[in-house]
């Protein structure tokens, strides 16, 4: 009976968890369910082991009660023909009660062991040295990436090396808010920790294989929460040197691209975009620096194709409402050289 | 309208209709503590249709990836003001309005220790939650065009701040639920004065009904965990208006000390509402098993460790707050430790149903998908509890999911199973059998085909207030489905709506004791005159109905 009884709960729950992680490959059209279920990195593969232990447990509990219940109901109605007698009433039982006080308590202390031991797996891993540091520091809406180190700084986009588990190269992840609450969470990675202004967080990944991991802030932080979606590109570990030297690199800036750089200079997007070498070294807006070295813009509401960048500078609302930075009421012709400007800083 | 007028007129020794306007002056001044449960009832369930539309309207928007119908500003507001509304303007009011007029009648009582405080908590909760929907014309004062608030229910610090909230929409949100939670606080410490102080003779509280004891433990909680609530929102109006800073985090405030306050209040807020209704089932549950409540004893000391544990668990909402390791785990341990005697009470009531006669009437129905909806809400609670698998989760529709088992699947079902049962002491009729199947089988199926699939959102890294998501992400489906189930809910309400209506109209007579109950309420009439009994009852054990219907074999000897 209750080799029965756990081989359909596997069942219920294989299935169950088949229909919640149905692909994990990235690229474009292609369907990438940041599931809790197809983990990249020790945090999330830790999670799922004990999600595992706790599915089961409470699965247990709920055949058990549940059956009980059932039982009840079906077993106990109220039958054509019934005399219309009072059943015997039943008052309690000191043993009965008593069982089901110290069975739940038992099963309780045994799941705050185990939680406990995750917790502290999980939360309480020190930095080695071989770890890379990031800071991400959430803004309205968007995310900024630093890399102290490296003296790299990009945005909604953070690159990674993958991490051997025989020689771990983890991430450590330095969290800050120059606003409101955020969340980050990359579900395949690891679970959330808030972006809480005025308090530091930190929260590290090991992702063990190389491809893209979507997430999102998971804590409402205003307008347009929802337009606020990461990536986490994981790298081998030459792809992400090369990648590295390149952000380092400054900004281009030759003969070629002179009149939009100087145009661009003019305008108020200094104010809030930086552009490294360049006279723009404003902070409220994510670094242009390497602007087309992104997959999408508007903190991953759209793709980084021209065309869209071309849209967001003379409208952002339309591609994303209400984003903080504000129409920019260019000339048609200063509007396609602010373009091809941003289109050169690969 | 004639049952009203009926209850309206009734005890007045008079039959006759009264001008209209005389009979609104009677309830705007009333002080009845039944007039006062009626409007309290009403008015939540109006606030309930209200808050369903705004559901029904985010779930349009999101019942496919991508869709532009609800704008997000709106969204963002109609998020907002349902939960709110669900919490302070539909839970709150329902359960103690409930308990306004029960608790007297259970314990043969005449009135509330405090009528006046009772009307001056009504008219505190229904002119608050007025002032909370004035905000969609007023939000914005002189700025212009009206809006409701948009920084959820739960108002995270610093969202509120000037900075990011101008104009005056979140000045409305804090204010209306200062006021209500006035009321709130004076009808819970009436309550509380009642059940201690105006007891019939031999209503000792070793004979309290199960329903008067957790509702005395749920005016205990109300006292002491509202009011960090409200002094929270002072705090907050001083940082709108006076330029102070405790939340501000630009100069220096805290962002997490917001949520302390707000989930030491909002968590024992959850037992608040859920207890209420662990207190109906503990009533109709017997009644339709034809069975004494199995271990009164241990139920009542139950809902006691309930509410005591409740006030230790609030920072289990706050585990990706960063607060550290040790914390988090003592936290995950009350939390673990609170679903013990939470447990205990589903298997006292299904060792109530066991060996008894069960009677399948519309109430009891409620109460059996209660049991299975709670035991869901019950366990995913628990998962909750472990830390890392809420690192992942919380947040996230999963919570949503949770939640939502807990305060309709398990609250919402026992409040019209409350309905249901205590419908015909209020009016004097009966609803309808058949509608009320009708009402239950939708409301069932709606209710679980919408919420079920949003524990595999959860699971697959969908966030909560979000207005839209991308197509890649594989949530299309189950949204679909989800959205789909508010057709099923909306089906039940109807039902709902048409079954009171026509028992009003033309429901059957209910009699005194339409159930053959054993509590005090259903010796007097229905529904009972304004001094509720003719001779203040005697009784002699926890079912004196029970007693009187059975002098061969009373309960004394038992208890």
């Amino acid at each position: 009976m209750l080799r029965l009884a756990c081989r359909v709960l596997l069942l219920a729950t294989t299935a169950t968890i088949f229909t919640i992680s149905p692909a994990t490959a990235g690229g474009n059209g292609v369907t990438q369910t940041p599931s809790i279920f197809a983990p990249a990195a020790t945090p999330a593969y830790a999670t799922r082991e004990l999600t595992w232990i706790v599915f089961v447990i409470t699965g247990a509990i709920f055949l058990v009660v549940a059956g009980l219940t059932v039982y009840a109901i079906m077993r106990f109605r109220r039958r054509q023909g019934d005399d219309g007698r009072e059943p015997p009433q039943v008052y309690g039982s000191l043993q009965i009660e008593l069982a089901w006080t110290v069975v739940p308590i038992l099963i309780v202390v045994v799941l705050f062991l185990v939680t406990t031991r995750y917790i502290f797996a999980i939360e309480g891993r020190p930095p080695v040295p071989e770890a890379l540091e990031v800071t991400i520091v959430g803004h309205q809406w968007w995310w900024e990436i630093r890399y102290p180190k490296l003296g790299i700084v990009t945005a909604n986009e953070l690159h990674v090396p993958v991490s051997d588990p025989a020689h771990p190269t983890p991430t450590f992840i330095t969290l800050q808010s120059a606003d409101v609450i955020h969340s980050f969470w990359i579900p395949q990675l690891a679970g959330k920790m808030d972006v809480v202004p005025n308090k530091t967080n930190r929260i590290w990944i090991d992702p063990q294989k190389a491809g893209g991991y979507v997430g999102q802030c998971a804590e409402f932080c205003g307008l347009q929460h929802a337009g606020m979606l990461l990536i986490v590109a994981v790298q081998s570990k030459e792809d992400f040197a090369k990648w590295a030297a390149q952000q380092r690199a400054p900004a281009r800036n030759d003969a070629e691209v002179q009149a939009g750089r100087e145009l661009f200079s003019s305008l108020s997007c200094i104010n809030c975009h930086a552009v490294r070498g360049t006279a723009a070294n404003g902070l409220f807006g994510p670094d242009l620096t390497h602007l087309m070295s992104r997959s999408t813009i508007g903190a991953g509401v759209i793709q980084n194709t021209p065309e869209n960048i071309r849209s967001w500078i003379d409208d952002p609302a339309s591609l994303k409402p209400g984003a903080l930075m504000p129409a920019m009421k260019l000339s048609r012709e200063d509007l396609d050289k602010v373009t091809a400007y941003l289109l050169a800083l690969r | 309208m004639s049952v009203l007028a009926d209850t309206m007129a009734s005890g007045r020794g008079a039959g006759a209709h009264r001008p209209w306007l005389a009979v609104l002056h009677d309830w705007v001044v009333t002080v009845d503590h039944k007039r006062l449960g009626v409007m309290y009832v009403v008015s939540g369930l109006v606030f309930l249709a209200v808050a369903g539309l705004e559901a029904s309207a985010m779930r349009v928007q999101l019942a496919w990836s991508g869709l532009h119908i609800v704008p997000p500003a709106t969204f963002n507001q109609l998020f907002t003001m349902h939960g709110t509304t669900m919490v302070f303007l539909v839970g709150i009011p329902i359960v103690f309005g409930f308990a306004n007029y029960l608790v007297p009648l259970m314990i043969g009582a005449r009135d509330l220790a405090f009528p006046r405080l009772n009307a001056f908590g009504f008219w505190a909760f229904l002119f608050g939650g007025l002032l909370l929907y004035f905000s969609v014309l007023g939000g914005e004062g002189l700025y212009g065009g009206g809006s409701a608030p948009a920084v959820g229910w739960f108002a995270y610090a610093p969202l509120t701040g000037r900075a990011f909230s101008p104009g005056n929409s979140t000045d409305y949100w804090n204010l209306s639920i200062l006021v209500m939670g006035f009321g709130t606080v004076a009808t819970s410490i009436n309550l509380i004065v009642t059940t201690l102080v105006m007891r019939c003779p031999g209503m000792t509280l070793g004979r309290l009904p199960v329903y008067v004891w957790m509702m005395l433990v749920v005016s205990g909680m109300t006292v002491i965990a509202l009011p960090p609530l409200s002094a929270a929102q002072i705090m907050l109006l001083l940082d709108r208006f006076l330029g102070a800073h405790f939340f501000d985090t630009q100069a220096g405030g805290s962002a997490v000390m917001w949520q302390h306050f707000f989930w030491f209040f909002g968590h024992p807020e959850v037992y608040i509402l859920m207890v209420p209704g662990f207190a109906f089932v503990s009533e109709i549950i017997p009644v339709f098993s034809r069975k004494v409540i199995f271990g009164y004893p241990m139920v009542v000391a139950a809902s006691m460790a309930i509410g005591l544990l409740s006030m230790s668990v609030w920072a289990h909402h706050m585990f990706a707050v960063g607060m550290g390791a040790p914390l988090n785990a003592a936290f995950a341990a009350s939390t673990m430790l609170i679903a013990v005697p939470t447990g205990i009470k589903i298997f006292n009531w299904v060792a109530t149903m066991y060996g008894g006669r069960i009677r399948f009437a519309t109430p009891m129905l409620f109460a059996c998908a209660f049991i299975f909806q709670f035991l869901c809400a019950g366990l995913t609670g628990i998962m909750l509890a472990v830390v890392p698998f809420n690192w992942q989760v919380t947040d996230s529709y999963f919570v949503v999911a949770h939640f939502h088992y807990v305060l309709v699947g398990s609250l919402v079902f026992t409040i019209f199973g409350a309905i249901y049962y205590w419908f015909p002491k209020v009016t004097g009729r009966l609803l309808s059998e058949r509608l009320g199947r009708w009402h239950f089988w939708l409301f069932v199926v709606g209710f679980n085909v919408t919420f079920l699939p949003m524990h595999w959102l959860g699971m697959m890294g969908m966030p909560r207030r979000i207005y839209t998501y991308p197509a890649d992400r594989g949530w299309d489906f189950w949204n679909l489905v989800a959205s789909l189930g508010v057709l099923f809910q909306g089906a039940a309400i109807l039902v709902f709506l048409v079954n009171v209506v026509l028992a009003l109209r033309r429901g059957e007579r209910a009699g005194n004791d339409p159930w053959d109950a054993w509590t005090l309420e259903w010796s007097t009439g229905s529904p009972p005159p304004p001094y509720n009994f003719e001779t203040v009852p005697a009784v002699g054990s926890r079912r004196p109905l029970w007693d009187l219907k059975h002098p061969d074999d009373p309960d004394g000897p038992h208890e």
